[in-house]
């Protein structure tokens, strides 16, 4: 059959069903090959905080946008294009997230009367048959009949056939956007390999699917989605949590020293367990401790021991941590503790996202307790980010948060991954005891970074703890003149570390101007897309997202003075604007959205436009 | 006793190489000062070098031990020192850890960490100074202070039922417990010497009178005049005896224990005798725990050794995991990581 083709510059499709339909790997399958195909591409995979809520309900719902272009593609997108649901509720979760005229793809089977009432559509009503959706273009295809008929004859049960319809949906997909199947046939030749019939029927159902697309006037139009013109190089896709695990292993190599990973399980955090947990040929000591103070103390411990301590969790687990925080400052033994971020407070909204504990990183332990914190911009930058945590942590001495957060952590981008030739070093020093002369162990450098003195190591034997001590020799003091001296030492110490990070620069846009969008973490793809947007439409807008935020990059002062003026846009009710106005003294304006989801850019570039028309 | 791996031929160090130049500063006639000195007095004999030792505590009175041990010593968080100490002996198999802690800091606020460490079987020793006080923050009752205790805390008594630690260490599935007192240098230099000889995470629960805040809270145990008949002082393979004159023992019957006179009724061949290895009978002696003030019928405090077991060490096996993959893998090469499974390029 003869269809036409149109070319586009980006699509942003969500696969959206119940949480058991299989829309997460439908849609990492749909980003894989567009990776590979040579796109761009941002995800966010958005799921339910119960494993299983009651089918076909509201709760249940789980869903997955990829946005995917020939052009840069900074953030997982706004409204969709393409909106794939598997019943009732998919569809009523979601629609707002659709743009006008945009395209839905309806599972029939989704929509029968048990599944609109579980999805509270008023009785008698059935979107798909009414003419509510006018505004869209409306595709439905009965998923369900269509997988049964192509596996008939596979000898599989009706449960067992149900589960593949997944791969139905992607190979209509995969038509639509004129992609090739190998890569997904690869995948599950891979993920099946010891059930031979489910593989063929998935394979089959996938072929199925596209086979629907292609022999169905279902759609008029297929579309092509050109490879982006990208940095050259050698890139593979990854994960924010994924980056970091790796972020974490690099440095261990490049230090020289093992890593011991002390943990708890908690979402969205635990990922980064898995996956150190396959690396121990790397020297990757993972221990899940019974709780969240044993994961940061046996780290401590490992970390005492000459190890590279690593710990990680989100916020309620971090708040558990805070003791043994201020105990490894006062230690001053090296150790990374990881926040991926979620919705608080408390138990808050697990699978959601949020930028809610940077006063907790910055401030919540008991006493004058100064931690450096950097944060992730991006799923990619996890790596970088969390690489860096490890070299501060070792080079200063020092305890270092990594904030990362629920969206980057999940989402998933193309990276342009680096030559482990081309990572810095990272420098160990283990004190050796010296002839004739006493071991300090609180004796500074030019750092203000005092010696790692490792049991095991002869002459050098000495106690540490959480009490306060001596300048330079460590024991216990509880002189008042010595106290002010060490919480001031302990402050230098951390703000010394701006000596030796670079300065900020702007992202996008001039280096002065009218108006400064300063951001951290992961706001940076929507704060890039609407600072670009905003200056297509001739405002000057200028983007800059700061990764240290203790201590700050020395020249930050400078930047955010050379602008008339500063937004900041956080996913909390404000509090990186705390610190710099605190710190800077400028009446810098907040944008705050604390909904658990990311900000789109377009309202971003809204509060742009609007400040910028007054 | 069982063997004991001591002695080196020469020490490599001596009792005094053990002392720090801090100022002791627990308060006088603490038991403490012996249990410091018992410390010092075995350590040497280990045969280990000094800087492979590691001292690891929590908060309390016992806490401050690691600031008078001259060896590596970490003086940390209330409770955590257990926890410290999993890090540290996971990553660092060749140390020798000792874990000092008391009542408080173990089995109410670390209690957590406490079960999980006897079940992980770490290769380290636990030396609980058990008070049956809150010693530090003068004189509340602690987690196995007597029902009724009237405390600052507790000015009408206290009504927590107290813990058993051996009782609890045995459920944790510890693989050794053993029980000893600040009154006795010369078993609880045994107990230490076993502790460090078995392979395993080591529990030592040491009966210690805080002279300030709970003072004789033990002297039934430790004075002479009632030592004998109050305590029962068990050795592997002996049968279980006490009394004034040694004349009274344990018998048991199916599964319950009797005090039985020696002589006329029972014979030692009669008694129960005492097997390290056996977990059934350690559970039945860790409950010999009456409260002697309480219950005029009751059964003298059981010390020495209950329970040991050769079990797999979690410093060994997470270590072995990393051998064992790196063998079968190979040492992990860092580009070939970054890179993954798939990859495309740009041009």
């Amino acid at each position: 059959m003869d269809q036409n083709n149109s070319v586009l510059e980006r699509v942003i499709i969500k696969f959206a069903g119940d949480s058991g339909d299989g829309m997460q790997l439908t849609g990492t399958q749909f980003t894989n090959t567009a990776a590979l195909f040579g796109n761009d591409i941002s995800t966010f995979p958005d799921f339910p905080a119960e494993i299983r809520a009651p089918q076909g309900t509201l709760a249940g719902v789980s869903g997955y946008q990829i946005h995917f272009g020939s052009v840069n593609i900074y953030s997982p997108g706004d409204r969709c294009d393409v909106l794939v649901v598997m019943n009732a509720a998919a569809l009523k979760s979601n629609l707002r997230h659709l743009k006008s005229g945009g395209t839905i793809i309806a599972n029939i089977e989704g929509f029968d009367a048990k599944n609109l009432r579980l999805a509270n559509v008023p009785e008698g009503k059935n979107p798909l048959e009414d003419d509510s959706l006018s505004n869209y273009r409306l595709v439905r295809i009965d998923v369900t009949k269509l997988t049964r008929a192509a596996l008939v004859d596979s000898g599989l049960g009706t449960k067992e056939i149900d589960r593949s319809k997944n791969m139905f949906v992607l190979g209509f997909l995969y038509w639509m956007y004129n992609r090739e199947l190998d890569n997904s046939i690869k995948f599950l030749t891979e993920k099946f390999s010891k059930k031979q019939d489910v593989l063929d029927a998935n394979i089959k159902v996938l072929k199925a699917g596209y086979a629907y697309g292609e022999t169905t006037e279902a759609i008029e139009t297929r579309y092509i989605v050109n490879p982006a013109k990208m940095k050259p190089g050698i890139y593979r896709n990854i994960m924010g949590n994924q980056a970091a695990a790796l972020g974490l292993i690099a440095a261990s190599k490049k230090a020289g020293i093992p890593m011991f990973y002390g943990t708890y399980p908690i979402t969205p955090a635990s990922d980064i367990l898995h996956e150190l947990a396959k690396y121990k040929n790397f020297g990757v000591r993972t221990f899940q401790a019974e709780d969240e103070i044993a994961a940061i103390c046996s780290s401590i411990g490992a970390s005492f021991g000459g190890h590279l301590g690593v710990t990680a969790s989100s916020g309620p687990g971090i708040a558990l941590k805070g003791e043994a925080m201020g105990l490894a400052v006062m230690l001053e033994i090296p150790l990374v503790i990881c926040n991926i971020q979620r919705g608080g407070p408390s138990t808050g909204l697990p699978t959601k996202t949020e930028q809610s504990d940077l006063m907790q990183a910055l401030y919540g332990r008991n006493g004058e307790a100064p931690m450096p914190v950097i944060a992730a911009t991006s799923p990619a930058d996890c790596f970088r980010t969390a690489f860096e945590a490890c070299k501060l942590a070792i080079e200063f001495m020092t305890p270092v948060m990594f904030l990362s957060d629920g969206y980057i952590a999940n989402g998933a981008e193309p990276w342009q991954f680096p030559k482990s030739a081309d990572l810095s070093e990272i420098k160990v020093t283990y004190a050796s005891a010296k002839e004739g002369e006493k071991f300090l162990p609180y004796k500074r450098d030019e750092k203000l970074s005092r010696p790692w003195a490792i049991p095991g190591t002869k002459g050098l034997e000495h106690r540490i703890g959480g009490l306060e001590k001596e300048h330079e020799t460590g024991n216990i003091s509880y002189d008042p003149e010595n106290h002010e001296f060490m919480v001031n030492m302990r402050e230098a110490k951390v703000e010394k570390i701006a000596d030796y990070i670079p300065e900020i620069k702007v992202d996008s846009g001039s280096d002065k101007g009218k108006l400064l969008v300063l951001g951290w973490g992961s706001t940076f793809g929507a704060i890039k897309t609407a600072a670009a947007d905003a200056r297509a439409e001739g405002y000057d807008v200028s983007h800059a997202q700061v990764r240290y935020i203790k201590p700050f990059p020395k020249n930050l002062g400078e930047l955010l003075y050379n602008f008339e003026h500063v937004l900041i846009p956080e996913m909390n009710s404000g509090q990186l604007i705390r610190v710099i106005r605190d710190k800077y003294m400028i009446p810098a304006i907040a944008l705050n959205k604390v909904q658990g989801m990311p900000f789109t850019a377009s309202e971003i570039k809204d509060k742009i436009t609007e400040l910028l028309k007054k | 006793m069982s063997d004991i791996s001591t002695s080196s031929p020469q020490p490599l160090f001596t009792s005094k190489d053990l002392v720090t130049d801090q100022d002791v500063r627990w308060c006088p006639g603490c038991g403490d000062y012996s249990i410091l000195k018992q410390a010092q007095t075995v350590i040497p004999e280990l045969g280990i070098p000094k800087e492979k030792i590691v001292f690891i505590s929590g908060i309390g009175c016992s806490s401050r031990f690691p600031y008078y041990m001259e060896t590596f010593g970490m003086h940390s968080i209330h409770g955590r020192a257990t926890a410290i100490a999993s890090g540290l002996k996971a990553t660092r198999p060749d140390l020798s850890v000792w874990l000092v802690t008391g009542d408080g800091d173990a089995l109410s606020i670390g209690g957590n960490h406490f079960i999980h460490i006897l079940r992980r079987n770490f290769n380290l020793n636990i030396l609980l100074f058990n008070n049956q006080i809150y010693g530090l923050t003068k004189g509340q009752y602690s987690p196995t202070s007597e029902e009724g205790k009237v405390t600052k805390s507790t000015p009408f008594g206290s009504l927590d039922h107290p813990f058993n630690p051996i009782a609890l260490a045995i459920g944790a599935d510890g693989t050794f417990i053993a029980r000893s007192m600040d009154r006795d240098p010369t078993h609880l230099k045994d107990m230490l010497r076993r502790s460090h000889a078995h392979s395993g995470t080591s529990f030592l629960e040491i009966y210690q009178n805080c002279n300030v805040f709970n003072d004789g809270t033990f002297e039934i145990f430790t004075d002479k005049a009632t030592k004998k008949e109050e305590t029962l002082f068990v050795e592997d393979g002996k049968p279980l005896i006490f009394g004034k004159e040694n004349e009274k023992g344990i018998k048991l019957d199916g599964f319950t224990p009797k005090v039985v006179e020696l002589g006329a009724s029972a014979s030692p061949d009669d008694l129960w005798v005492h097997d390290e290895k056996d977990r059934v009978k350690a559970g039945i002696l860790g409950r010999f725990f009456d409260n002697p003030a309480l219950k005029p019928d009751h059964f003298p405090r059981p010390f020495g050794v209950f329970y040991t077991e050769d079990r797999k060490t979690y410093d060994s096996d997470i270590n072995l995991q990393v051998e064992r993959a790196t063998e079968k893998l190979g040492e992990g090469d860092l580009d070939k990581l970054l890179r993954g499974k798939e990859v495309w390029e740009i041009v």
